[in-house]
């Protein structure tokens, strides 16, 4: 049991009022509200603050939980009201929940990304639903004029020691008229009763059913669709266009020439499907035609750049370098990569004189609305967003370029639109993982490691490291450098940006270098941990228990050392991110020629598990997506060109490819970490670790399949 | 435009399109059954999965012209109260992520059990290789198909 502080007053608290039927809505201005009201919440996180929740009660006990965030697929429709429903103490039988539109006064982080949802939303849900559960035990002591602190919560329902009950139902009008408390208690975890319960889908039964749920199921009143032809290559501007044919096709209504691009609008989605490919135009060339070649050559040039500053930089590696017995050198390179939402990029826009309607899937509404604003000149108070559920997020639909499109659109024609991609649009004008490369250099002496320095380059991605990660603070001597190549290739984040290639071709390395200086490929980790561990190097960026803590569960789950089944051979990689510690064991056999990943041991520490049977499909969807981009995944330009543009050309991980996947968390009670991207990262470097073992092959580059894998 | 007389999940219908327009659309712009999804356009992902005379096909690249009297199934109708063994299946193994290609995959199994009602986990693999999860779903789309199999 913990008592926090709501630090709400009547104006930050903005809405308490009996709703018409008699039910209690609440509404909280979260960013003002509750901090922690003593050292013994040590554990929590700065960043609680960031979300805010909205619930009503009926009369009827029945309890409607808006759920803030954008849901793609990572189960937040379903667990951060599962954390506001433990605190309010319901059956969650009870429980129904909505998708909360986009209300920046209302909540603050509505935000699918960074696997941030549950850990930034984690206190301010539970303070929601214990502020309202406070409000109805005070309802109820009044009801009866007896002391609050003899009252009783269970299932919905008031309980006083002397055996008299109230539902929530009954109380709900009251408790709206109650005093706001400036302190809740929370519960102690050890007594979660729906936390760390295995609870479905809430919208599993739309979804088996083929209930309209997804963006393009919208159908709205007067909508036309939307499709866009875009330039076929980055670094073409148009110049002309002709539309005589397009024109011709049944159902078309009309074709609307905007910045770079020219939409057609017809009265279905096939209709502008095929207009849209009738559509002929002359393009120039407006800035450079990149191809994958050049990059890979200017990628390379920049590995054996010095940058002009280090991201980190402990004791002199070049020294080391010298004094060492072995200096031992690898580079590792990457694609690109389309996100290949499975559901295609779409979005609604009514633009009119009075207000400008959105919706559709997207990840970031608020800064979204903000960019359309600006696009249209209008204020965001006249402007709404709603999203749907999402076919699928991995990142690309946190830039809302679709959004912007059927905003002009809609505008430009005066019509209700939805913009529709093809496949072959989404894959063909997306934003692209960046591609990479990283040249790691290790000097050992004495049989330690003694230096350790990373360069990493890619294509418009930013800080091409994570130079606080391991294993900074393990090794005395350590340098790590990025470099930028800048290109009018869009990029942006992919599922785990940085990390999905980045932890590979670490994870890779430091068991090539172990296996070379003979030692054990996890005690080799284990033992620079320690370091870290016992005497940081600098300043520390992560807890090296908690990697020991993964790394361990790992190596006891899989029976590292001990042969595999079927005379599978194993490999191991451990990461962090995203707040949450991953170790994965990979189990490979050569399957007619080619290698085939029977099993993955995946050891979690994410804190808090909300829902089990939830976070252990994300954590097996992170690692069957992990290993699926690193033996597949390929995407390039020429000219400015993307290669590939539908699954004919792309290959996407199939059922037969994706192993079983065995997962065993930590248990303790920490504040709960995301699972939405983590497990990601480590799969790479596990199959590669595994394949290196059962083959004496190392692999150096993604896509694994373009490699030579098996001998002979 | 011609008009079409349809057998879709058992009821009568007409609609109105281009003889070259895929059965996808038909479903989903003209009758609004939006259950069968998009995804690729060219039969590779599987989304678009429906039963024509009881057998998977991809409708996204089948035209409305080439239907005649074949009876079409879609998730919509694949069980009248949402209890196929299937979909009893997905509910107990809470199946999806993001859920976009499920009703495919489910259309698909669906087909493999009336052929197989007691498929290994090769004759699984097999079937389903065409159908897409991009969250990765495949374990328990596989543990489901043989819990429905085990309840037939």
């Amino acid at each position: 049991m913990t008592l926090v502080s709501t630090k709400f007053d009547r104006r930050s608290f903005l809405k308490v009022s009996a709703l018409s039927g008699g039910g209690m809505m609440m509404g909280f201005s979260w960013n003002m509200g509750c901090t922690p009201a003593d050292q013994e919440m040590a554990s929590v996180p700065e960043e609680w603050f960031d979300v805010n929740a909205f619930l009503k009660i009926a009369n009827n006990g029945k309890v409607t939980i808006m759920s803030p965030n954008p849901e793609i697929g990572q189960n937040v429709k379903t667990s951060m009201p599962m954390v506001v429903a433990e605190e309010l103490d319901i059956d969650w039988a009870d429980v129904i929940v909505e998708q909360a539109p986009l209300n920046t006064d209302v909540f603050t982080r509505q935000v699918a990304g960074g696997s941030q949802s549950i850990r930034q939303g984690w206190n301010s849900l539970r303070t929601t639903g214990a502020t309202a559960r406070q409000m109805l035990v005070s309802a109820a002591a009044k009801e009866w004029q007896v002391d609050a602190s003899e009252c009783t919560t269970a299932m919905g329902t008031v309980k006083h020691s002397s055996g008299k009950s109230m539902g929530y139902g009954e109380l709900a009008a009251k408790a709206a008229g109650m005093d706001v408390p400036d302190k809740v208690v929370l519960k102690d975890p050890a007594n979660f009763s729906i936390i760390g319960t295995d609870r479905g889908n809430v919208d599993l039964d739309k979804i088996i059913t083929g209930e309209s749920l997804f963006g393009l199921d919208l159908r709205e009143k007067g909508m036309v669709r939307a499709v866009v032809m875009r330039p076929p290559a980055f670094g073409l501007k148009i110049k002309s266009y002709d539309d005589t044919e397009a024109r011709k096709v049944n159902g078309v209504i009309d074709v609307v020439p905007f910045g770079n691009k020219v939409a057609v609008l017809a009265d279905n989605t096939w209709a502008a499907l095929k207009a849209k490919k009738t559509l002929t135009a002359e393009w120039e060339k407006d800035t450079d035609l990149e191809s994958t070649q050049g990059h890979d050559k200017a990628l390379r040039d920049l590995l054996y750049t010095k940058a002009e500053e280090p991201k980190r930089k402990d004791g002199d590696v070049e020294k080391a370098f010298a004094s060492a017995d072995m200096v031992f050198e690898k580079v590792y390179e990457a694609p690109f990569l389309p996100h290949n939402c499975l559901e295609p990029m779409n979005f609604y826009a009514n633009v009119t004189d009075q207000k400008v309607e959105l919706i559709g899937p997207i990840q970031t509404p608020a800064r979204t609305r903000s960019q359309v604003a600006e696009l249209l000149g209008r204020e965001e108070a006249e402007i709404s967003i709603m999203m749907t559920r999402m076919g699928g997020g991995f990142g690309r639909r946190l830039y809302g370029d679709f959004v912007l499109e059927a905003a002009e659109i809609s505008s430009i024609s005066k019509k209700p639109v939805q913009v529709v991609f093809s496949r072959e649009d989404d894959m063909t004008a997306g934003t692209y993982r960046p591609a990479s490369k990283y040249r790691f250099k290790a000097g050992v002496k004495d049989g330690k490691m003694i230096a350790y320095h990373l360069v990493g380059a890619g294509v418009n991605m930013g800080n091409a490291t994570r130079q606080d990660n391991f294993p900074a603070s393990c090794v005395e001597n350590y340098l790590v450098e990025s470099h930028e190549l800048e290109s009018n290739i869009t990029t942006g984040a992919w599922r785990a940006p940085i990390t999905n290639f980045l932890a590979f071709a670490e994870q890779a390395f430091v068991d090539e270098l172990a296996v070379e200086m003979g030692v054990d490929p996890i005690q080799f980790r284990l033992d620079l941990l320690e370091r870290a561990k016992s005497d940081p190097v600098g300043e520390l960026g992560y807890e090296p228990e908690k990697m020991i803590g993964v790394i361990k569960l790992a190596a006891e789950k899989s029976n590292w050392g001990q042969a595999a089944e079927n005379g599978a051979s194993k490999g191991f990689s451990a990461y962090y991110s995203h707040n949450t510690y991953v170790a994965e064991v990979a189990e490979v056999s050569i399957d007619k020629g080619n290698p085939k990943v029977n099993r993955v041991v995946c050891a979690v520490d994410c804190g808090i598990v909300i829902n089990p049977m939830a976070a252990i499909n994300q954590i097996k969807g992170g690692v069957v997506d992990g290993i699926g981009h690193a033996m597949f995944g390929d995407f390039a330009f020429y000219d400015g060109q993307p290669q590939q543009n539908n699954f004919h050309q792309y290959r996407l991980i199939r059922m037969p490819e994706a192993p079983p996947i065995d997962v065993h968390f930590v248990k303790n009670y920490n504040d709960p970490t995301g699972l939405g991207e983590p497990t990601l990262p480590p799969a790479g470097g596990a199959i590669a670790n595994a394949i290196f073992n059962a083959t004496g092959k190392r692999l150096y580059k993604q896509p694994f399949i373009k490699e030579k894998i098996v001998l002979g | 435009m011609a008009s079409y007389n349809l057998n879709i999940n058992g009821k009568a219908l007409q609609v109105e399109a281009d003889p070259d327009t895929p059965m996808l659309w038909v479903l989903r712009d003209n009758l609004n059954m939006v259950g069968t999804k998009y995804g690729c356009g060219i039969a590779q992902c599987g989304a678009c999965t429906v039963h024509m005379d009881g057998n998977a096909i991809r409708s996204c690249s089948l035209p409305v012209s080439a239907i005649g009297d074949k009876k079409i199934t879609t998730i919509e109708g694949l069980s009248v109260k949402a209890d196929h063994v299937l979909q009893n299946a997905w509910r107990e193994h809470d199946v999806p992520q993001c859920g976009y290609c499920q009703a495919g995959q489910i259309m698909n199994a669906a087909s493999l059990l009336t052929r197989n009602p007691n498929p290994s986990d090769e004759d699984i693999d097999t079937a389903m290789q065409g159908n897409l999860c991009r969250c990765g779903t495949y374990g328990k789309i596989k543990a489901a198909i043989k819990t429905a199999a085990a309840n037939l």
